[in-house]
């Protein structure tokens, strides 16, 4: 490799980055906007016009604040925690295509290379809770570490069910088979296995168990502040990121859309616009969620991880294995998906308390009570 | 890492001890519990109070009758007027002063306004326990309505000094009435529309089901009351069963529930709120004219004695028991506040829950520090 070439290569990197930082400064102000809806209040409209400028001013803020080291802590594993929790999910994105043209490094092992390297941020999680020599904030690292592992499970073999579909890891392969159908179609069972153990993976409501502000007061983040803090945060938001591109990438087709009379760059940015357009979604959903919904417990986590998704993810990968090798027309597998998709949401529902509704608290009139009390006072 | 250890009664794994509070988000105020915790699960707590002990009964006995009403503001300073109402009910017992029907007719309402803005409140608050956030912004919402019109009822938001021995400060505003009614109207469709949120949203319901439970016979012992006791399958209203001002003329529903878990005890908040505004419909469809106080000196001297009151607080039974030596300042005055007698029976509740669960169950009692630290 010559000196052109890595500069080259830096060049991109540090592209990369700031594309990266840009979208996480966007994406704050659109959950703040966002959630403002949702709650019936404005959101951030001070900073700059109707508060655009909210995120910058947010981290100058963080930048220029003290960087507080407990004194007890374990000094280097506290520094270097919120790196291990960034770097992984920014490795990712040397191989995540934007559009056909727009990608860093565009691997033959590209889902594989992700896989590999997302599950390392819960070595981060584990040594910022170690590193912080707090309980709340060791529970809350333990807490991560389990749920992060548990859901690697199903959020791989979604991703591996993928693969036997397309028969590539290659993202921009994968994107190609679904000029036709979006997998969405051919997966509706991935796409909700992707997309729940995706939340559980950012550690997002209703999984936001590791960093629960009412019960562990931000878990492996409480001693933080300033910028290694912040770091945490452009990590959550970047991941945040990355699963709505994946969900994109794997289940809605990518940068593929409805004919355009392009070509060339104009091509090129339409289609990137195409995607971009089709991850806002998948984001405003996770906002969604995240404005309505509230915690899980650890143990329903888990079992909910094990008993449900867990099973329901090697249906599905078993499910497409055999229409493939079996040579079936590919109708099969939505429609056998969604029927187990149907399934998994009756055996959600049995599990859970919904059965027994609200009939437990019943109003008495007070006029009968009265009537009671003077019966008594009689007798 | 330094930690704490402890060597559990129930088995041989060594726990870890875990402070909750003073300075926990969801303690609610300066609470402290200490649990020890084997995992997830809860083996020990033991609760610690006294952060926000001020003297306020003491600080009773050397002011003026009419001065310490501005002293129960501070107790319960979420339900306010129902702590002043409290206070005024035990004197005016004691100096046998008949307060004017159009006084009475007030206090009710706002009283029951005030159980309202309480019980959004806690909905809010207990929404952030379960970690959403947005039943918070929906239940300040409601609350806000109802401090808007205290605050053109009494001056103030929160610490009214509104209701005086004898009857109430001043005559409402004109336009009392009609703003009432829109109040009304707007709580009606928030209460609802707060129900639909949460109540039955499977994971509130997979959170809040089954823990916490403690039995209406264990509850009596314990000395809880309130939504907590009715939430236990016991049929105890202060104001049904041993009314006090004009609340046996209200036809109004007591909210009881069967499981004596967390679901019950939210959920038995919520419809109170319902039945409060029903009291207050009533109330203002048929509030008299006249006067708004009865005429009482200026320094009140009670006759020798002593008297004990209870009213329905928006937390439980309030009592409060007062002892006259005849001078202008009371010689006692002991607050039996709901919140620390619900507060004991945390740890009870507590038994083989997970941490997650500690914060649920004390959010369910819906303890205020100030009453309970007094």
């Amino acid at each position: 490799m010559n000196m052109p070439e890595i500069v080259g290569l830096f060049f991109k990197a540090s592209l990369l980055l700031f594309f990266i930082l840009m979208v996480v400064l966007i994406l704050t102000l659109a959950e703040r906007k966002a959630l403002a809806r949702i709650q019936q209040r404005k959101g951030p409209n001070r900073v700059g016009f109707k508060g655009i400028l909210q995120p910058f001013a947010d981290a100058l803020k963080l930048l220029t604040k003290e960087d507080i080291l407990p004194a007890s802590a374990n000094k280097q594993i506290f520094w270097v925690a919120p790196l291990a929790v960034f770097l992984p999910g920014f490795l990712i994105w040397v191989t995540i295509p934007l559009a056909k043209e727009v990608v860093l490094a565009n691997l033959d092992m590209g889902l594989f290379y992700i896989t590999a390297i997302s599950v390392l941020s819960v070595m981060g999680l584990l040594m910022a809770g170690w590193g912080s020599a707090n309980k709340w904030a060791m529970i809350g690292g333990l807490r991560a570490a389990g749920q992060l592992i548990s859901y690697e499970i199903p959020f791989i073999m979604a991703i591996l069910a993928i693969g036997i579909l397309a028969q590539s890891f290659n993202l921009k392969e994968i994107v190609d088979d679904q000029a036709q159908w979006p997998f969405a179609i051919k997966q509706p069972l991935g796409l909700f296995i992707f997309l729940t153990a995706g939340l559980a993976e950012l550690g997002r409501t209703p999984f936001d168990i590791h960093h629960a502000e009412s019960e562990v007061v931000g878990g492996p983040f409480v001693e933080y502040s300033g910028a290694h803090w912040s770091v945490f945060y452009l990590a959550e938001y970047m991941n945040t990121f990355t699963i709505a591109v994946l969900t994109v990438l794997l289940f809605l087709g990518g940068w593929q859309s409805p004919v355009l009379p392009f070509s060339g760059t104009v091509q090129t940015v339409a289609s990137l616009s195409w995607f971009l357009i089709k991850t806002a979604l998948v984001i405003w959903v996770i906002f969604w969620i995240r404005g309505t919904y509230p915690r899980l417990r650890i143990d329903q986590l888990m079992s909910f991880g094990w008993k449900i998704l867990v099973p329901a993810s090697f249906i599905n990968i078993f499910l497409t294995a055999s229409v493939l090798y079996y040579a079936l027309p590919h109708w099969v597998i939505t429609v056998v998906s969604l029927g187990f998709l149907g399934a998994t949401f009756y055996f959600i529902k049995k599990g859970s308390l919904a059965g027994n509704k609200q009939d437990t608290v019943t109003i008495i009139n007070s006029s009968d009570i009265r009537a009671q009390l003077s019966n008594k006072a009689e007798v | 890492m330094q930690v704490h250890q402890q060597v559990s009664e129930y088995s041989d794994a060594i726990d870890l001890m875990v402070n909750m509070g003073p300075q926990h988000p969801s303690t609610h105020g300066v609470f402290r519990l200490v649990i020890w915790v084997d995992g997830e699960r809860i083996v020990k707590v033991e609760p610690h109070i006294g952060y926000l002990h001020r003297g306020s009964e003491k600080i009773c006995e050397s002011e003026q009758y009419s001065q310490i009403v501005t002293l129960f503001d501070r107790l319960d300073y979420v339900g306010n007027l129902n702590n002043e109402l409290a206070f005024c009910l035990a004197v005016e017992k004691l100096t046998e002063t008949v307060v004017p029907e159009r006084a009475e007719y007030i206090r009710v309402i706002l009283c029951e306004l005030n159980r309202i803005a309480s019980h959004m409140l806690f909905y809010g608050v207990y929404g952030l326990d379960v970690g959403a956030t947005t039943p918070m912004l929906y239940g300040f919402r409601e609350r806000e309505r109802v401090q808007e019109l205290f605050e053109s009822v009494t001056g103030a938001r929160m610490m009214h000094n509104y209701i005086r021995i004898g009857g109430v400060k001043e005559d409402v505003p004109d336009d009392f009435d009609k703003n009432v009614l829109i109040l009304l109207d707007h709580l009606k469709r928030g209460v609802d529309e707060c129900d639909r949120l949460l109540s039955q949203n499977e994971m509130f319901l997979a959170r809040t089901k089954g823990v916490g439970i403690i039995t209406g016979e264990d509850a009596l012992d314990y000395g809880v009351t309130g939504p907590a006791l009715r939430a236990s399958g016991v049929i105890e209203d202060v104001r049904v069963t041993d009314p006090y001002s004009i609340y046996s003329r209200f036809d109004f529903g007591i909210p009881v529930g069967s499981n004596g878990d967390c679901w019950d005890r939210y959920y038995v908040r919520v419809e109170e709120m319902r039945e409060s505004i029903k009291i207050v419909e009533q109330a203002i469809s048929d509030i008299p004219d006249g006067d708004i106080s009865a005429k009482v000196r200026r320094i009140i001297r009670p006759p020798v004695g002593e008297v004990f009151v209870r009213t329905e607080s928006p937390r439980g039974d309030l009592g409060v028991f007062l002892v006259s030596d005849g001078s202008d300042k009371p010689y006692r005055v002991k607050v039996r506040p709901p919140s620390f007698a619900n507060l004991q029976a945390l740890e009870y509740m507590l038994e083989d829950t997970y941490i997650a669960d500690a914060v649920l169950v004390l959010g369910s009692i819906d303890i205020i520090m100030g009453e309970v630290d007094r």
